[in-house]
């Protein structure tokens, strides 16, 4: 009886779990995932809005013409990106000669050797995170001021435009190197150090091989920054079209992002429809960069 | 993967590691000497500090030649820090202050002029986490050799010497060349004891090396500590009783004492025996209470 009792009593208190509804799916909960999928949807939406209705006005001039030609005034439904391609791959190949090995022996200074607790490290440390907030436009003037100190009278070349950029993304390569440093476990260099290893020898052979796919991935981010840059090459005198290729480091040049700003401003309907193709031209330039450092961040991902 | 239980058991015939007890266990091995034999390594009032941190406080311990040496204790009880300054691993953590000796065949190795590099060739570590190398099986033990600069006849057979001296060899003599981090927790902590040996050390440190494997793989490790007592001193940190009766020939209890006003807590030796006088007659209340389970 008494047993019964409480069985029946425990019946009662236990709350009902076949409800026909589910909370999930209350008006409130709705209306949350719906105000969260217009903000997505918005997103993503303008830039899809942007880039089609820019491959729409570029269509015409899906050719080859538009990669081979160099820019002209005269034909304009012929002209082309010929200067402006190459010039953008020479600046790229410079940018990363010089950002590449200056940031990784900065980031490997600041995470192997340094000793944070000296007042000097901690300076350098806050001014590399405002280092990367500052705008472009700074880094050109930065790099007409350092070429105009060096000696260099000429404006607009290679070495130029490079100089800009690599300051441009050197504290993107710096930040991204040492996050690629700090992810390889403690325990490895302890492990070499255990060994009788030095640190400079732990570093070169082992952590830093084992923090490339990092590095890697950092520097092509870097990179993909640097490609769609104008304002500092604009500083440092890039020309917005030229008829030659360029052959070393201080050839003139002009740059994809360049030859596109100044075709803008055109009035001619055909250049701003040349215009539209080289900015679908950069953008796939900036895509495949992005999906290399992804194609490397997952083939040589590692759990440790 | 399915054989390795069947090899396991097969393989040792012997002590059973599930019996609790101590004294037992200790009836298969050897003789014991009230005094460590020619001590290969000193500690002489021992004080560790971090920053403001009183961690370790007046330690004196003597490690006998090819013996054997437990350290256990509760939980920041300062016996992985004693241990990390046997060869001056210690040098590698911010703030941290060492006072007192520890003298090494009878040179200071806190002395000016001694490299801690030489220090750690000869004083080898293995970790409380397997942590091979991210590089293949043959380059993680080729690596202690390469980088001291060690004058090798041939690397092929220095690597074959340090896997069979950690009993490895035959697991791995197919895949040398195969990533270090495709074999098994306790193979991977053979490989890490295989490295150390292959810059041939004197005295090898192990800082709970079986806490992160199974019993199986942590019974392989103990059989193998016992070959290499042979060739090597050893000492070892563990938190496993058992395991400290069953491989070691001394046992240094260590204990923490929290400090009235700070509450932070010190760490000191209790007391230091042979390991079957440890565990069968504590002449402190404290080891007692410890090694009988009722605290820490």
């Amino acid at each position: 009886m008494s047993i019964a009792t409480t069985t029946a009593r425990r019946t009662v208190e236990r709350t009902e779990v076949a409800t026909g509804k589910s909370k999930e799916r209350s008006p409130g909960s709705i209306a949350f995932l719906v105000a969260l999928w217009f903000s997505l949807f918005f997103g993503v939406m303008v830039l899809i809005v942007l880039i089609v209705d820019t491959a729409i006005n570029g269509a015409p001039r899906f050719d080859t013409e538009l990669i081979t030609n160099y820019a002209s005034r005269v034909s304009p439904e012929t002209t082309g990106f010929r200067a402006g391609i190459l010039g953008t791959i020479f600046l790229m190949g410079f940018t990363a000669l010089f950002a590449v090995p200056l940031g990784i022996a900065a980031a490997v200074y600041l995470e192997e050797f340094a000793d944070n607790e000296k007042w000097y490290n901690r300076v350098i440390e806050v001014n590399l995170q405002n280092l990367a907030a500052v705008p472009a436009i700074v880094y050109g003037l930065l790099a007409v001021a350092t070429m105009a100190l060096m000696g260099f009278s000429e404006t607009g070349t290679v070495l130029g435009g490079s100089l800009a950029l690599a300051l441009l993304i050197l504290p993107v390569v710096i930040i991204t190197t040492r996050e690629a440093l700090r992810s390889v476990p403690r325990e490895i260099r302890d492990g070499s150090l255990a060994l009788g290893a030095t640190t400079w020898q732990t570093t070169w052979r082992n952590t830093l091989p084992a923090a490339i796919p990092g590095i890697a991935t950092g520097t092509i981010l870097g990179l993909s920054r640097a490609i769609g840059e104008a304002a500092p090459l604009v500083v440092v005198g890039l020309a917005g079209s030229l008829r030659f290729d360029p052959e070393g480091l201080m050839s003139q040049i002009t740059a994809l992002p360049m030859q596109i700003y100044s075709l803008t401003s055109q009035s001619q309907e055909d250049f701003r429809v040349a215009a539209s193709a080289a900015i679908i031209v950069l953008l796939v330039l900036v895509l495949g960069l992005n999906a290399l450092a992804i194609i490397i961040r997952n083939k040589f991902q590692r759990s440790w | 993967m399915s054989t390795q239980p069947a090899t396991a058991s097969t393989r040792r015939s012997e002590p059973d590691h599930e019996v609790g007890s101590f004294a037992e266990a200790r009836e298969q091995s050897r003789e014991v000497p009230a005094a460590p034999p020619e001590p290969v390594m000193e500690v002489l009032k021992l004080n560790v500090y971090y920053g403001g941190f009183h961690a370790v406080h007046d330690v004196n311990l003597q490690f006998g030649k090819n013996e054997i040496t437990a350290l256990i204790g509760p939980s920041g009880c300062g016996k992985s820090t004693v241990l990390r300054c046997l060869n001056r691993m210690n040098d590698l953590v911010a703030g941290a202050r060492v006072e007192g000796e520890v003298n090494y065949h009878g040179t200071n190795i806190y002395a000016r002029e001694v490299d801690p590099i030489a220090v750690r060739t000869n004083i080898g570590m293995v970790f409380q986490k397997p942590n091979p190398f991210p590089k293949s099986i043959y380059d993680n033990i080729a690596y202690g050799p390469r980088v001291t600069g060690m004058k090798v006849e041939s690397m092929d057979d220095l690597v074959e010497e340090a896997l069979r001296g950690a009993a490895l060899w035959d697991e791995v003599k197919d895949k040398l060349k195969q990533s270090a981090y495709g074999l098994s927790g306790g193979q991977q902590q053979r490989l890490c004891i295989a490295r150390t040996i292959a810059t041939r050390p004197d005295v090898i440190l192990m800082d709970e090396p079986c806490s992160a494997l199974d019993p199986i793989a942590t019974s392989r490790i103990e059989d193998l500590m016992l070959d290499l007592r042979k060739d090597y001193t050893i000492i070892i940190v563990t938190h496993n009783m058992q395991q400290a009766a069953r491989v070691s020939d001394r046992t240094a209890f260590f204990t923490a004492r929290p400090d009235e006003t700070t509450g932070d807590r010190t760490g000191l030796l209790v007391e230091f025996d042979r390991t079957a006088d440890l565990f069968a007659r504590p002449h402190d209340k404290r080891t007692e209470d410890y090694i009988s389970g009722r605290f820490g």
